[in-house]
């Protein structure tokens, strides 16, 4: 199980904050290809994920038990 | 307070100040960003803030940490505040202190552009007629040009 969450626009998109994914393992960049598809106008492209609070690079492995973030642009300050 | 947080409150700038000041410092830069009315000629009603809270306390802590290293003896403090935010309001402080002027000047400056950088907060303008999320992916909003 894997947590997900979404902050800003991509909340918005997704319709909710955080849910978890029933998954053992699977990369950052299958994680946002299942976002693009579940979510359209996801934006997957200009979406950084975090894995456990740190970014993550898309060959990264998520596995069961971790927390990611979709970061879309930040914009803070 | 913590040296490295997000708030929810308006942001008392000279527990920053203080918490950065001692003997060795000869220098304390602070800076504010604010909220701005006017953007390329749109009027903001207000802004709204929202941050991964976690994250965004541990990416400022090790912004604090990169400064320090850059520029040996400077101390830094840095408070982002979250929900919604009126014209004129602080969003963001960075108090630097160093032995000397030239140190906490540049590494006050090294701050907010890595905040705007890496650290997960987002702003959310409100206008009359609409909002949006801002970020990078757009220069600025998009409002009334179809």
């Amino acid at each position: 199980m894997i947590t997900l969450k979404y902050f800003a626009r991509l909340r918005d998109v997704a319709g909710k904050g955080e849910e978890t994914l029933d998954r053992e393992e699977l990369t950052v960049s299958e994680l946002l290809d299942w976002a693009e598809q579940t979510y359209p106008g996801f934006g997957a492209d200009n979406v950084q994920v975090a894995v456990n609070e740190d970014y993550a690079l898309k060959e990264d492995t998520i596995r069961s038990g971790d927390v990611c973030a979709f970061i879309p642009p930040v914009s803070g300050g | 307070m913590k040296p490295f947080e997000i708030v929810e409150e308006p942001i008392d700038v000279k527990q920053y100040m203080d918490y950065v000041l001692h003997p060795s410092a000869g220098a304390v830069t602070v800076f504010t960003g604010n909220v701005r009315e006017w953007t390329h000629g749109v009027r903001t009603l207000y802004l709204s803030y929202e941050a991964y809270v976690p994250m965004a306390e541990k990416k400022m802590a090790e912004i604090g940490a990169e400064m320090e290293e850059k520029w040996p003896g400077v101390r830094v403090a840095i408070a982002h505040r979250i929900g919604e935010l009126q014209i004129s309001d602080i969003a963001v402080v960075i108090a630097v202190s160093s032995p000397h002027r030239k140190a906490a000047y540049e590494a006050n400056e090294y701050a907010i552009d890595r905040i705007k950088e890496v650290v997960p907060i987002w702003k959310k303008e409100i206008w009359e007629d609409g909002e949006e999320w801002i970020g990078a992916q757009k220069k600025y909003p998009s409002k009334g040009v179809e």
